[in-house]
């Protein structure tokens, strides 16, 4: 019969599992346990990555930083937890995270078909190449028999395929379970070509040998809007979670920064004024506190800042804006007024 | 002095227990009709659970995926295969790859395990002593590791494409593996085989003759030379007179790589290399114990009866060693085959990598594919166990013969 307690104990964990699919309130759970768990990469430099001392940081950690300042008054409480691209879904399905903040790409069959919702667009992305220069390669049109490294269980995989065939082009895939293989497999020899996101090509190539190399070939294959994830059946949480991005990229429209967030709350312009909570109850009707956007501010920044500290011209990765950029000023970043 | 008499004491756990561990009787039939109940409920509890969940979450469920395009490619497919196939066809292919890798390795596990562990009993001193550390070294350090120790090391040994070691100018080796002419069969290549076949047989044929020449009447037939002429004899009497049964399509360097030909890439060679050591070390073990167990005076008996070191080992030995060494020997070749499933980890296409994997994150659904791949490892195993098993039965009939 010991094993049969030992069936029911499993099972018990199984179900339990299983379980915060039915649980509404993902936010009461984060309050009451002090801590949000957020599910991150195991280590992309700019997006999700930690220093020599465990210190995890990156565009998709700001982000963790900014829900958790909003949810319990403290960017430092968040649990970072490292998923490989495959297990990703999962860990979100499964409860074992609040939010998957991930560079993961938004599709219409992850979209339906995983029990997941996407909240919001943190980072137009797109997929490319990285060659080495010695090759001569000037346009992903002259790789005809190519071999490719690339990471499985990304929307990469299918994307490569569809480009190929598209253009009648031979190639060799080898997939790949992490970056870290897919890459030194790419330094070894094994493919000529390496793919991914673009922004992740900008990251993978600081982990090669001489970075300098290596080229990115111009052309973008497919569209990648990389944004948060929450659960089906929490309206609430999926309110948060999106609103708190938008938050970010409001700020940044309205000049509010982390240097004069304080300044900024003296302010008598109206749309500053809601944002920052100094007027009406906005904050209030998410579930929150009316400092919400304030907090968010102080911890990380708004919008713009996080992305120049992680990937932009103030990081090492040194990626344009491009896309990203602000509706007004030349990019496709565009969020719904706070008011 | 009147006693009142001694009455058992009271203890209902113990009788739960005694019911339940099922001693004898109606009661054993209770304790095990119970505990299949109580696992049956847990059964449907989780399958009726996991279900609701599923739809409550919305998430896809049933095997309908299967019938979906892949959309992905695979750089190795035993079956034609392209990205316009289904879910099921990437399935089968990924089977095959798990299959062709585990047979490879198990063929290759076994040979070297043999080898070292003779080695391992040898007299010579050098012998012994680095088949003993070979055995220390590689049972001892983790499995994920050695794989890409063999990988990195392989691709690290080998050429780029443009500077490829050349076989004769027909085969190359390269970090993109070793392509060799691909073989297509022509005209005659019904017949070329049949010649084959005829010639194994009529050797097999010859063999079991002269054996039974040499127990009935003691004389020893050569029957060597015989076979040999006929396994070359008889195909090359079907190429003079119905052609060369094969056209070579052989590979050429065109841009960035060899086309045509066939190749084995270098994750399949890693793969390989890697179990097949990893596992000959744990196999050599079990080998020296089964030899070691046979009692010293079958040795000594054979020695007096004048056969030679390595007759006695192949005539005496051995036949009653595999008696011993057959079951953990087949605790070895599963292993093996499951932990093929490493192979996502250096990029060759198994089961694993492209269905639990790919094809896993392409569809979302986790448990009905996590099902599928967990029941095509138990089917490999019990299959595995099964043949091991007719063949232990086989060598103690024929032992007790």
């Amino acid at each position: 019969m010991k094993y049969g307690w030992l069936g029911i104990v499993m099972t018990s964990v199984f179900l339990g599992s299983l379980a915060p699919a039915n649980a509404q309130a993902t936010l009461k759970a984060v309050q009451e346990r002090g801590v949000l768990s957020c599910g991150v990469s195991q280590g992309l430099p700019g997006f999700s990555a930690p220093d020599d001392t465990g210190k995890w940081s990156g565009l998709d950690v700001d982000f963790c930083r900014a829900l958790a300042a909003v949810t319990l008054n403290d960017p430092l409480k968040v649990k970072f937890v490292p998923l490989s691209a495959k297990d990703r879904f999962t860990a979100l399905q499964s409860g074992e995270i609040d939010v998957l903040s991930r560079n993961t790409t938004w599709s219409l069959s992850r979209d339906t078909s995983l029990g997941l919702n996407f909240t919001a667009v943190m980072y137009y992305d797109g997929q490319g190449f990285m060659v080495r220069k010695s090759l001569k390669v000037n346009s992903a049109l002259e790789l005809n028999g190519a071999s490719v490294c690339v990471q499985t269980g990304t929307t990469n995989e299918q994307n490569l395929a569809d480009y190929f065939r598209s253009n009648n082009m031979k190639y060799e895939v080898v997939a790949f379970a992490t970056a870290d293989e897919t890459i030194k497999a790419y330094e070894s020899g094994r493919c000529d070509v390496f793919t991914s996101d673009v922004s992740q090509l900008y990251a993978e190539r600081l982990k090669l040998t001489v970075p300098d190399d290596h080229a990115v070939l111009p052309e973008i294959i497919s569209k990648e809007p990389l944004g948060p994830v929450v659960r089906h059946g929490d309206d609430q949480w999926f309110d948060i979670v999106k609103w708190t991005l938008f938050a970010m990229v409001n700020a940044e429209e309205l000049n509010v920064t982390q240097k004069n967030v304080g300044e900024m709350l003296k302010s008598n312009k109206p749309e500053i004024a809601r944002l920052l909570g100094t007027d009406g109850n906005l904050g209030q009707q998410l579930g929150l506190t009316n400092d919400w956007v304030v907090r968010i501010v102080k911890a990380v920044g708004n919008y713009g800042e996080s992305f120049d500290r992680n990937v932009g011209a103030g990081s090492k990765l040194r990626i344009s804006r491009g896309l990203n950029k602000l509706w007004n000023q030349g990019g496709i970043q565009y969020a719904p007024p706070i008011r | 002095m009147a006693t009142a008499p001694r009455r058992p004491p009271f203890r209902p756990l113990t009788r739960l227990w005694r019911v339940l561990s099922g001693d004898t009787g109606w009661k054993g039939i209770a304790g095990q009709l119970v505990f299949a109940g109580l696992l049956a409920w847990l059964v449907s509890d989780i399958v009726i659970n996991a279900r609701a969940n599923l739809q409550a979450q919305h998430i896809a469920s049933g095997f309908g995926f299967l019938a979906g395009t892949a959309g992905f490619s695979v750089n190795q497919a035993l079956i034609r295969y392209s990205e316009a196939d289904t879910y099921l066809r990437v399935f089968e292919v990924g089977l095959l790859n798990t299959l062709l890798v585990s047979i490879i390795g198990i063929v290759f596990a076994t040979l070297i395990g043999f080898a070292v562990a003779l080695g391992r009993l040898s007299p010579n001193w050098l012998l012994a002593r680095l088949s003993g550390g070979y055995v220390e070294i590689i049972r001892n350090l983790p499995l994920l590791f050695q794989l890409l120790f063999w990988y990195l090391a392989v691709l690290a040994a080998l050429p780029n494409p443009r500077q490829s070691l050349s076989v004769f100018g027909v085969a190359f080796l390269n970090n993109r593996g070793f392509v060799v002419p691909h073989m297509e069969p022509q005209q005659g290549a019904g017949v070329f085989v049949v010649a084959i076949l005829a010639a194994i047989a009529a050797s097999l044929v010859m063999m079991a003759y002269a054996r039974r020449r040499l127990y009935r009447h003691g004389e020893r037939l050569r029957v060597w030379p015989f076979a040999l002429a006929l396994l070359i004899g008889l195909p090359l009497l079907g190429i003079v007179l119905f052609g060369v049964p094969v056209s070579f399509d052989v590979p050429v360097l065109r841009g960035f790589n060899f086309t045509g030909g066939t190749r084995v890439t270098p994750e399949l060679v890693a793969l390989t290399i890697a179990l097949s050591t990893y596992t000959a070390a744990f196999i050599a073990e079990i080998v020296r114990g089964g030899l070691l167990a046979v009692p010293k005076g079958q040795m000594e008996a054979g020695a007096s009866l004048g056969l030679s070191r390595p007759a006695i080992l192949r005539l005496v030995i051995i036949p009653q060693a595999m008696r011993l060494i057959l079951p953990p020997l087949t605790n070895q070749y599963l292993n093996l085959t499951k932990n093929s499933s490493l192979a996502v980890a250096i990029g060759y296409p198994d089961l694993f990598s492209v269905f639990a994997g790919t094809t896993l994150s392409q569809t979302g659904q986790a448990v009905e594919i996590i099902a599928m791949t967990m029941a095509v490892y138990l089917a490999i195993s019990l299959v595995t166990s099964a043949l091991m098993n007719a063949y232990g039965w086989h060598l103690d009939r024929s032992q007790r013969a």
